[in-house]
C-alpha cells in the first residue's frame, strides 16, 4: 500500500497498540532546555525513575539566557538559579549538557542540526512548540509538555495518537530576495494559524527542493504557527550534503547503511494525503505580518485592509494602527534578527548583504543574536559581525532572545520591532511591546529606514 | 493527578478566539520552575488591562468556556498548570492548540470540543450564571434550568486517564517495558547509527 513519508516515520517507531486507538511512538532523540524540563526532572524524582538512554538526551539552555554575557553572572537570580538547575539535573541523571561558555551553546533548534544530531528517519521531541524545525531532514519531531519530557526520558516512549496527513505543495519559482520565512508567512496567511492543526504536514514540490537546508528549517519551523505540530521535507541530496561529516552523523560503514534506508524516505507517487494546499510562490512578495497573529499578513498593495473582521479589527488597536494606511509609513524603534527561525549563518549573510556600507537609522535599536557559537564564530569568520558593527548593530551572544523575551531583552510597552522570529503574539516580546515577522532581508532593511519597506514589489 | 469523574459548577465565558499560551501565561514569569502555585501568573496581563478580568486566583467556577484555537502557540505546560491550580477542570471550545489540549489530560484539566453553534450557547448559559454537569462517565453535559443534554466526545486514552488520575509515565513502564524491549533489540540490528 502507498504510504506518506509521514505514515512510514510514524510506522517505523510504533512499538505497540494501546488498544484505544493511540500507540506507543518509540523516540530516538530528546532535546533539553531550562525551561520545560525542572518539573519534568521532579517528577523523575518523585516517582524513583531513572533515564532509560541517557545518550540519546541533549540539554542546552537558551530560552533565559542573557545574550550579553563577557563571562559576567546572569543577573536575573531566577534565570541563573533555573540555568544552574539544568546542569545539575543533567549531572544528576547522566544527560549529556552544553554549558553556556562552550562554543556549541546555542538555541535548541539551531544546535541539533548543526551537531548531527537530527537525522533523518528519527522521531525528535523536546519541550518546545519550534521542535518541528527538525522536520526539515525527514525526521519525525514534534513540541511536548514538560510531563511528556519526563515521561519520554523514563520510557524512550510516548503514547501519541497519529495525526491527519497534510500536503503543502509548492509550484512555481521564487523570485530573487524572496526566502524561507516569506513562504512560510504566506501559507500561514493564506491557511490561517489552526489550518493544520490535528495535521502533520509534508512540504514538497520544486520551490522546497531548491531550498538550503537552513531555508528547510525556517520553513518546518514556522509549520507550528499554521497549527501543525509536525512539518516535513523528504531527504535528499541536499539533506546529506549538510548532514555528512558533522558530530553526530553516522561514519563509515554506518553512513552507507543509513544513506541506504533515508532513501527509502519518501511519500509513495500514489500516496493519498487527509489534506492537500497547493501554493504557487512565483508572485510571493515580502510578506509582513500587520497584527497579533501570524496569519495577520500585510496584503500585496501594502495597505491595511478597510474592512476588518472583529478580531483583526482589535488586533490593530494594539498594534497602534489605524484600517486603511499605507503600511510603509509605519516607523520602528527596534529591530531583532536571530531565534530559531532565522538565527543561522545564512540568515546573517543575507541579513549583512543587504545592510552593507549602510547605518541604522537614527532612534533604531537593532540586534544581531546568532543561533549558537558556531554560527557565532562563523559568522565572525567571514566578517559579518564586523558590518553588523559598524552599521550601528549590536552583536550579541547566543540564545533566544526577544523571540520569547525571557531573558532581559524585552522591549518597552508600545514600542515596535521588524522580528524575524516565529510570533507576533500580545507581548510576545515585552509587555505592550508590537512585533512585525518578516525576514531578515526585511528586518535588515528595516533597521536601516527606520520603517518598514518592502525589499521588493508594491511598497518599496 | 486528580481523578476527574463529575464536574458541578458554574462556567465562566471567554469569547475571545486565538487565546495563545502566551496570553494565558506570559514567558517573563517562565523562570519560576515550580508546578503548583502558577495561578497568580494566569492571564496576568489581561488583569492589568481589564480589572474586572474574571479568570483570576479566588475564582469559584471550574469551567470554562472558550472559542476557536484555545491555547494555540508555545508548548508551555504552565499553561494548563496555571489554569489547573486557579481550580479549572474542564475547558470547551471549538477547537483548541494541539499540545496543549494533549498538555490538559495530564495534568486533571479535561478539554472538550464542540461545534461552535454549540458553544456559542454554553457562552449564553454561563453569562446567565447556570449550573453545569460534566459527566465524564457518560460524557454528558447538562445545565441546570434547561433540557440540555449535550453528548462529547473525547480521546479514549485521555478519558480513561483522567477518570482513573493515572500516571502515564509509570503505567507504562508497568505494561510495556517488554514491548520497549523488543522494539528497541529489532531498530538496534536496522539502524545501528542510531545505537552508537
Amino acid at each position: 500500500m502507498s504510504k506518506t513519508l509521514y505514515e512510514k516515520l510514524w510506522e517505523s517507531h510504533v512499538v505497540c497498540t494501546t488498544g484505544s486507538g493511540s500507540c506507543l511512538l518509540y523516540i530516538d532523540r530528546h532535546y533539553l532546555h531550562e525551561v520545560s524540563t525542572p518539573q519534568s526532572f521532579e517528577s523523575l524524582r518523585t516517582d524513583k525513575l531513572s533515564v532509560r538512554r541517557p545518550e540519546t538526551n541533549i540539554a542546552v539552555a537558551d530560552h533565559s539566557v542573557p545574550t550579553r554575557r563577557d563571562g559576567r553572572p546572569i543577573a536575573d537570580p531566577q534565570a541563573a538559579a533555573q540555568i544552574a538547575l539544568l546542569e545539575q539535573n543533567c549531572l544528576d541523571f547522566s544527560i549529556p549538557y552544553i554549558p553556556l561558555d562552550s562554543d556549541e551553546q546555542g538555541i535548541v533548534h539551531v544546535i541539533g542540526p548543526e551537531q548531527g544530531l537530527s537525522l533523518p528517519g528519527m522521531t525528535i521531541v523536546c519541550g518546545d512548540s519550534h521542535t518541528s524545525t527538525h522536520g526539515a531532514f525527514g525526521a519525525l519531531a514534534f513540541g511536548i509538555g514538560a510531563s511528556e519530557c519526563g515521561t519520554v526520558m523514563a520510557t524512550q516512549c510516548l503514547l501519541q495518537k497519529q495525526a491527519r496527513s497534510m500536503r503543502v505543495h509548492f509550484t512555481g519559482r521564487l523570485q530573487d530576495g524572496i526566502t524561507a520565512k516569506d513562504l512560510a508567512l504566506a501559507l500561514i496567511a493564506k491557511i490561517g494559524t489552526a489550518g493544520a492543526v490535528g495535521h502533520a504536514i509534508e512540504f514538497t514540490g520544486e520551490p522546497i527542493r531548491n531550498l538550503s537546508m537552513e531555508g528547510r528549517m525556517t520553513l518546518c519551523n514556522m509549520a507550528i504557527e499554521a497549527g501543525s505540530r509536525t512539518g516535513l521535507v523528504a531527504p535528499d541530496e541536499t539533506t546529506l550534503e549538510y548532514i555528512k561529516g558533522r558530530k553526530g552523523a553516522p561514519k563509515g560503514e554506518d553512513w552507507d547503511k543509513a544513506c541506504a534506508y533515508w532513501a527509502t524516505l519518501q511519500s509513495d507517487s500514489k500516496a493519498s494525503y487527509d489534506k492537500e494546499v497547493e501554493l504557487c510562490v512565483t508572485s510571493i512578495l515580502p510578506q509582513v505580518t500587520y497584527g497579533t497573529r501570524p496569519d495577520q499578513s500585510l496584503p500585496d498593495n501594502g495597505w491595511i485592509p478597510a474592512s476588518l473582521t472583529d478580531d483583526a479589527r482589535n488586533a490593530l488597536t494594539y498594534m497602534g494602527i489605524e484600517p486603511e494606511t499605507e503600511f510603509d509609513q509605519i516607523g520602528i524603534d527596534y529591530a531583532f534578527i536571530g531565534s530559531c527561525t532565522n538565527g543561522r549563518i545564512e540568515d546573517l549573510r543575507a541579513a549583512a548583504a543587504q545592510i552593507k556600507g549602510r547605518h541604522v537609522a537614527h532612534g533604531v535599536t537593532a540586534l544581531v543574536v546568532p543561533g549558537s557559537g558556531l554560527v557565532k564564530k562563523q559568522a565572525e569568520a567571514e566578517g559579518l559581525d564586523r558590518l553588523f558593527l559598524d552599521a550601528g548593530f549590536e552583536w550579541r551572544a547566543p540564545g533566544c532572545s526577544l523571540c520569547v523575551a525571557m531573558n532581559d531583552d524585552r522591549l518597552p510597552a508600545g514600542s515596535r520591532c521588524a522580528s524575524t522570529s516565529n510570533r507576533n503574539f500580545e507581548g510576545r516580546q515585552g509587555v505592550g511591546s508590537r512585533t512585525h515577522l518578516m525576514s531578515p532581508l526585511m528586518a535588515a532593511e528595516a533597521a536601516i529606514n527606520g520603517r518598514i519597506v518592502r525589499t521588493m514589489g508594491t511598497g518599496s | 493527578m486528580r481523578p476527574l469523574t463529575i464536574v458541578k459548577s458554574l462556567a465562566v465565558s471567554l469569547p475571545e478566539a486565538n487565546i495563545d499560551t502566551d496570553i494565558i501565561y506570559p514567558a517573563r514569569f517562565l523562570t519560576d520552575t515550580r508546578k503548583v502555585g502558577l495561578g497568580e501568573y494566569a492571564f496576568l496581563d489581561r488583569h492589568e488591562s481589564n480589572p474586572d478580568f474574571p479568570i483570576r486566583t479566588g475564582m469559584e467556577q471550574k469551567i470554562l468556556i472558550a472559542n476557536e484555537n484555545f491555547g494555540s502557540g508555545s508548548s508551555r505546560e504552565q499553561a494548563p498548570w496555571a489554569l489547573a491550580d486557579l481550580g479549572l477542570r474542564v475547558l470547551i471550545a471549538p477547537s483548541f492548540g494541539d499540545i496543549f489540549h494533549g498538555n490538559c489530560f495530564r495534568n486533571g484539566l479535561l478539554p472538550i470540543c464542540l461545534p461552535v453553534p454549540t458553544v456559542h450557547e454554553l457562552h449564553r448559559s454561563a453569562v446567565l450564571g447556570r449550573e453545569f454537569e460534566i459527566n465524564l462517565v457518560d460524557r454528558h453535559i447538562r445545565i441546570d434550568g434547561t433540557r440540555l443534554a449535550i453528548r462529547f466526545d473525547v480521546p479514549p486514552d485521555g478519558r480513561e486517564s483522567l477518570l482513573n488520575g493515572w500516571n502515564e509515565t509509570t503505567r507504562i513502564l508497568e505494561n510495556h517495558t517488554d514491548d520497549i524491549i523488543t522494539f528497541e533489540h529489532k531498530q538496534r540490528s536496522e539502524q545501528p547509527w542510531l545505537w552508537h
